[in-house]
């Protein structure tokens, strides 16, 4: 689950790392007057106004502008609140921007890079750290990989002050400031941890004038298995920046993705489901989702997986692959044509059915009468669906 | 022979008296040689019950003195399966297989951490299989885990996956053309697990009534190209493979929490590449893998 970039910024507050004074705002009346108060309060007479969404790239989309008056505040808040802000990371219409952050301008003298991620290969918590900060760091990665430390973090020992201490001086940070550093640091790591974080990514992490270290960015990602335990977190949840077919699969336990494809795909498994998306694609189709409706797929989720995958207007067929194990091939065959008569199904439909009682699942798709094709295996059913969408479109 | 286990492994099942804990245990003793295999249960709110038969005790390591047994499936839901992952390393136990599905990514970097700790400090090595994997199998001797049981026909071929249902596409394959499976092994979807498909390989690779080895993975993480380059210096055996997710795009979490590509080097065709390059077959039509397979042998 992502958040916000002001909502990241709360949460490093709280676990004392230092952040910019910024208030969040949803109008353009309410920014100016942000910017006054911070004025009033701070002295503030540089203010930085930031589109809030949740994919990065922000600054290069023209989400955000340095304000050195309040003219200019109210003038870029009007300009960027409400715009759909197009970035590598959003779809190429972009996500609207319904929120803004009205911060305090900073005296940059050095931007550095930190993030804090769980790394697969070793089992440690991963810092890395870098003294190419405000650039892409996956383009820094590509082009100059030594610029990039890593140090790796014991969870059951925590991240000591040597560790943090040989990133802060790596990434060229001055002595005079490696202390500040060095506490940074630490208290990014507890924030990661303490939240079941799966992503913080700081960038770019800065160096003042005044030589004090600071947060000028905050990206976060956590881990959807540990949401049970943190309420918290869980109140940053902004539905207005999630795919609504995401978030109506999510209500009946669907894993569902949605795809640019034509060809709408239900699949128990998250294997199988990849498995089936790929071959759709190898037999000269693409696929419009990825849904796997899990281990205990019954006629009601069946008939909402349909349903979700309908509502998308690109779809001109559905494959369904089914490997019935635990759960029964005629469970499955039950479950699909009640969907396909409750959605009134007007696009072809392929179904694969494999294991437990296939061959009673296949029996009930034909005494149906519906017009189900049946495959044997998924690269068969990719064929049908595929010749099957041809002749539709002839 | 087969791999981990046999005919003769005894099981200890924690959260046995849970719904899936209860279903399973049901089907994995109907299966092969599971009435003898399935020896114990663990829950200390029902410690000197019994169900199915099989006697309940309060921990891991009653049950385990009581009983011998070498092996745990775990069902325990999310919360407390790392918790039981530990009771079950320190019972010194030879292997704990995790059905559970779902478990905190920090709490399986604290018990993995804590397992090797132990290791590291001179303690018995327990193996982990899982998380929210489906178990696995050696056809007709013994099931441990959510598998169907009678896709299965015994033989020898090796099967490993990340993930479920794509393993049993695999063995169904197989068993339909006249391969049996010597062991299939489910390794798990989730970014912290235990065994790898490095280690399963060095398994198949040292049993010798494996022949030859289905190997399937995922995007996201660098364990397939691992195994790829290990099996290129020591693998005697030819494997088939198959990466999941050619058509999955980047920075979404397709399911399984695991398969999710981060950088450039865990795509489905990066991996796909390396595998060419270390020997394997590989194949983008997942329908094939066992046909494939036989063309081999």
């Amino acid at each position: 689950m992502k958040i916000h970039e002001y909502q990241g910024k709360e949460l490093l507050k709280q676990f004392g790392m230092t952040v910019p004074t910024g208030i969040p705002c949803f109008s353009v009346d309410e920014a100016v007057k942000a910017a006054e108060e911070l004025g009033k309060t701070l002295g503030t007479k540089v203010w930085v106004v930031k589109a809030q969404i949740h994919a990065g790239g922000r600054g290069k989309g023209g989400g955000v502008k340095v304000a050195k008056s309040l003219d200019e505040v109210r003038q870029y808040a009007s300009q960027i609140l409400g715009m759909q802000l197009i970035t590598h990371q959003t779809s190429a219409t972009g996500q609207k921007v319904n929120r803004l952050l009205i911060e305090e301008g900073a005296d940059i003298k050095k931007e550095y890079y930190l993030a804090v991620l769980t790394d697969r290969a070793t089992q440690k918590v991963a810092i890395m750290a870098s003294s190419e900060g405000g650039m892409d760091i996956e383009e820094v990665a590509h082009a100059t990989p030594e610029k990039i430390l890593k140090e790796f973090i014991d969870p059951l020992v925590g991240v000591t002050d040597q560790q943090a201490l040989l990133l802060a001086q790596g990434i060229g940070v001055p002595a005079a400031s490696q202390a500040d550093a060095v506490q940074q640091i630490k208290a990014l790591y507890t924030c990661y941890m303490e939240t079941d974080a799966s992503l913080a990514e700081i960038n770019p992490l800065i160096l003042e004038g005044s030589g004090k270290i600071k947060a000028l960015d905050a990206k976060f990602n956590f881990d959807p298995n540990a949401l049970f335990r943190h309420p918290e977190i869980v109140a940053y949840r902004d539905l207005d920046e999630e795919d609504p077919a995401e978030i109506e699969a999510s209500k009946f336990d669907l894993a569902y993705i949605s795809l640019d494809g034509n060809i709408g795909c239900l699949v128990n498994g998250a294997g199988l489901a990849m498995a089936t998306m790929d071959t759709i694609k190898l037999f000269g189709a693409e696929p419009a989702n990825f849904l796997d409706v899990g281990g205990g797929a019954t006629t009601e989720k069946v008939t909402e997986a349909f349903k979700i995958m309908l509502k998308n207007p690109a779809v001109k067929g559905i494959l369904v692959n089914i490997f019935g194990g635990i759960m029964k091939c005629d469970t499955i065959a039950n479950g699909v044509v009640t969907a396909a008569r409750e959605t009134h199904l007007s696009v072809p439909l392929v179904v694969r059915m494999k294991g437990t009682n296939e061959d009673l699942g296949k029996q009930i798709l034909k005494d149906s009468g519906l017009p189900i094709i049946s495959a044997d295996t998924m690269a068969d059913a990719a064929t049908k669906i595929v010749a099957a969408l041809r002749q539709e479109s002839r | 022979m087969s791999i981990l286990i046999d005919k003769n492994t005894k099981v200890i099942t924690q959260g046995i008296t849970g719904k899936t804990g209860q279903f399973h245990t049901e089907k994995c003793q109907e299966y092969a040689n599971g009435k003898n295999c399935f020896v114990a249960g663990v829950n200390p709110k029902k410690a000197g019950e019994s169900i199915f038969n099989i006697p309940i005790y309060a921990s891991v390591k009653e049950a385990q003195s009581e009983t011998g047994a070498t092996v745990s499936v775990i069902y325990v839901p999310p919360a407390g399966a790392a918790d039981a992952i530990w009771e079950a390393c320190e019972a010194d136990l030879d292997l704990a297989i995790c059905i559970t599905e779902g478990i905190p990514v920090r709490d399986m970097l604290m018990v993995r951490n804590k397992m090797k700790k132990k290791v590291a400090a001179g303690g018995k090595e327990t193996l982990l299989l899982g998380p929210n994997c489906p178990g696995l199998i050696t056809p007709d001797e013994i099931k441990i885990g959510i598998m169907p049981g009678h896709i299965h026909r015994k033989g020898r071929i090796g099967v490993v996956s990340r993930s479920g249902t794509l393993t049993y596409e695999a063995v169904a394959q197989l068993t339909e053309i006249g391969l049996g499976q010597s062991s299939a092994v489910g390794i798990g979807g989730d970014p912290i697990n235990g065994l790898k498909h490095i280690d399963i390989m060095r398994m198949f690779n040292e049993d010798p009534e494996t022949d030859a080895v289905i190997m399937i993975g995922e995007i996201g993480g660098p364990d397939e190209a691992d195994a790829a380059l290990w099996c290129k210096a020591h693998m005697k055996k030819p494997i088939v493979g198959f990466i999941a997710g050619v058509t999955a795009p980047a920075g979404k979490r397709m399911g399984h929490a695991g398969a999710l590509i981060s950088g450039g080097a865990d795509t489905a065709e990066a991996k796909l590449a390396v595998m060419e390059d270390c020997g394997f077959k590989v194949t983008r039509n997942p329908s094939e893998m066992a046909k494939l397979l036989k063309a081999m042998l």
